[in-house]
């Protein structure tokens, strides 16, 4: 084993975007590059290796045939990282899931839909043990590189698990319900600095919710803003569809018809009604 | 001789290269295409007019911002949303820092190596640090850029239909202007380092398409125009363009006059050469690029030349901006619903953007054309005729040569599939 850790990117179904994120660190990255050794890196090298310790996996699982690649990964690689929310939690093609894989196939491939695979959208956890998730769409390039450290150091990183209000607040930014509009970020996992927010948009959720998301009453606060149920569960499922309570909340939705809220009237960007 | 390159390397997604070449006759050259589908089309319905732009981004991580910058442009379009000059001034300086940052990546990151007679950037880091300290400077600024305005490149934040969330600091895109002229100077460091590299020769009588302004060089809207003749409006893309499905490939294949056509840096420079900043036409003339040019290969040069022409029409926009004062604007209101269709450059070319949206600002349909679709049948003739040309050369060299090729093309994989 060489002195340095080797390390190796992949990737599934996804934009390559986090992997672009973290080449775009710019000249810092060559600082930290020299602190482990790169044996794989499809996109930006063509030296490959099956010999790696960290696995840096990018990308969510949709055709069984992808499967047994991941597998191998996870038996040469003594840690696998989810490289950003498609590998951690399906990514924002996660609610294709609303769809029947054959039905999405007969839309992009028509007749010859047959010779085509598609399947569940899914994290790679549901098919490998992960030992770390990066959350995001795309990974926080800081964040990437204090987990890097924290790997090279052998000192546990800790997943952030406060809400995005709590990173929103620290930074002082005003409150988006206060200016009329609507948000997730007091039900998803911060870590992004509230990078969104300080742009003046909403937090669309994209680190997925926090562990023991009140859903309820977010729900609730989304409703009073003139939402209707469907159009909530529609911005829970761009990154959550498959979160339990996000699945609850669908399943509930699908019951009985008087539940269901009608459709609202055609509204502007921002408005709450 | 069989050739099979499965996961060619340095290129965005999943691809293989089969050639079987017998005495001298190529008897078969394909770029497979093994990415999978993430049916983005099917999944972004229903969805509100104020989510699409957010999601559509997520189709590409390289080019971001032009999805973003169609997807808007194709709902601003559907729900008859007007856009102010300053939107507009903004909507083209994106597109400059997404030219900018996405060929530096390609011509510097992925294909310099092939030149060079590397495997990767990596050693370089040893060899040349200075040249690697350039290449990330003219990538980091450009993203730098696009953090300014709508805060981060991967993935857009401040983008909304009709506008923005908020406006980037004046002082800020200041400072940015002041980085951009101080690319000038790595502009001309490349151009020297440029002349001595020496590109495959290869040529092959193409189509090439692109989309035309008739007062600038254009990265955002514009008509469809062919080197073969023909120009349509935006709108009318499904007159002109085709989509096809084959065999080797997850992704469409599209055609237009022929069986095959070419979008891109390559196309726009010989499409729009004459739009092109004088800065940019001197590269031009000092890198020997006499239009048209119907070497794939040159497409990197191509590349080159335009990152020129977007750093100074850059710098110009960003004066024009700072000129009139950065003014946070109301979003206009949504007049009406149902189809637009939205059309940038993106970095590889032509992309097109088609949505139909209901009552309620909710999308009912899209349709989604890449760069990197359009450009595959073309990279199969290329591939058919270029291994043809070298099918005397060892094995190993035909290989490297085809992978060279598909990289010339810098194709956009899981982009084309989406």
């Amino acid at each position: 084993m060489s002195a340095k850790p080797r390390v190796a990117f992949f990737d599934f179904a996804c934009c390559e975007g986090c992997q672009l994120t973290v080449l775009s660190i710019g000249e810092p990255l060559i600082e930290v590059l020299k602190h482990v050794d790169i044996v794989s890196w499809r996109e930006a090298m063509s030296e490959r290796s099956d010999e790696f310790d960290i696995a840096f996996v990018e990308g969510s699982i949709n055709r069984e045939s992808d499967v047994p690649r991941l597998k191998r990964i996870r038996e040469k690689a003594k840690l696998v990282v989810a490289l950003g929310s498609c590998a951690a939690l399906g990514g924002p093609h996660v609610s294709a899931n609303r769809f029947e894989p054959s039905d999405l196939l007969k839309l992009a491939y028509g007749e010859k839909a047959g010779n085509y695979e598609a399947g569940e959208v899914r994290p790679i956890s549901a098919e490998i043990e992960v030992d770390l998730p990066i959350y995001g769409c795309p990974i926080d390039a800081n964040e990437f590189v204090s987990v890097l450290k924290h790997l090279l150091l052998g000192r546990p990183y800790r997943v952030p698990n406060e809400a995005v209000c709590y990173e929103c607040k620290l930074n002082g930014y005003e409150c988006v319900f206060d200016k009329g509009m609507v948000c997730l970020g007091p039900v998803t996992r911060c870590g992004c600095n509230a990078i969104c927010t300080s742009r003046g948009h909403r937090c669309f959720g994209c680190r997925g919710l926090v562990d023991d998301p009140n859903v309820n009453a977010a729900r609730d606060v989304l409703e009073e803003h003139g939402y209707s149920l469907d159009e909530i569960i529609g911005m829970f499922q761009i990154y959550s569809q498959r979160a339990p309570r996000v699945q609850q909340l669908a399943e509930a939705a699908a019951e009985p018809q008087e539940k269901r809220s009608k459709g609202s009237e055609p509204w502007r960007f921002g408005s709450t009604t | 001789m069989e050739i099979r390159v499965d996961h060619v390397t340095r290129v965005e997604g999943h691809g293989n290269i089969l050639a079987s070449i017998k005495n001298g006759e190529v008897q078969k050259a394909i770029f497979e295409v093994v990415e999978a589908n993430r049916f983005f089309e099917a999944f972004m319905r229903e969805r509100s007019h104020e989510e699409v732009a957010h999601i559509a981004s997520r189709i590409c991580g390289i080019c971001a911002l032009s999805h973003n910058s169609a997807s808007v442009q194709a709902t601003e379009k559907a729900l008859g949303i007007e856009v102010s000059e300053q939107t507009a001034l903004m909507r083209r300086l994106i597109m400059h820092a997404e030219m900018v940052s996405s060929h530096a990546l390609h011509v510097y990151f992925l294909v310099a190596p092939d030149l060079l007679g590397l495997k990767s950037v990596v050693p370089l880091v040893e060899q040349d640090p200075d040249t690697v300290k350039l290449a990330f400077r003219v990538k980091t600024t450009a993203y730098d850029l696009a953090e300014v305005l709508v805060g981060r490149h991967t993935h857009p934040v401040a983008v909304v239909p009709g506008g923005y969330t908020s406006m980037p600091d004046a002082t800020a895109l200041a400072q940015m202007r002041e980085r951009f002229i101080g690319l000038r100077a790595d502009m001309r460091t490349t151009t020297e380092l440029l002349k001595k590299l020496e590109l495959p020769a290869f040529e092959r009588e193409t189509e090439y398409v692109s989309l035309q302004q008739p007062d600038h060089y254009s990265f955002y809207a514009g008509d469809i125009v062919s080197t073969d003749g023909g120009r349509v409006a935006a709108d009318d893309y499904l007159d002109a363009l085709s989509e096809f499905l084959v065999e080797h490939a997850t992704a469409r294949h599209c055609r237009w006059n022929r069986d095959s056509y070419m979008v891109g840096a390559l196309a726009r420079v010989n499409n729009n050469w004459r739009q092109l900043h004088p800065e940019a036409q001197k590269v031009m003339a000092e890198l020997g690029f006499k239009p048209p040019v119907c070497n794939a290969f040159m497409n990197n040069i191509a590349q080159f030349i335009e990152t020129v022409h977007a750093i100074e029409d850059a710098i110009a926009l960003m004066d024009e901006l700072l000129d009139r004062g950065i003014a946070e604007e109301e979003i206009p209101p949504i007049t009406r619903h149902g189809r637009g269709v939205g059309v940038v450059e993106a970095p590889r070319g032509l992309l097109i953007h088609d949505y139909t949206y209901d009552e309620r600002a909710r999308l009912v349909e899209a349709n989604c054309i890449i760069p990197t679709n359009q450009n595959y049948a073309n990279l199969d003739r290329d591939l058919e005729a270029f291994a043809k040309q070298i099918a005397d050369q060892p094995k190993d060299d035909v290989e490297l040569k085809l992978e060279m090729l598909v990289r010339a093309y810098d194709p956009c994989i899981s982009c084309s599939v989406h």
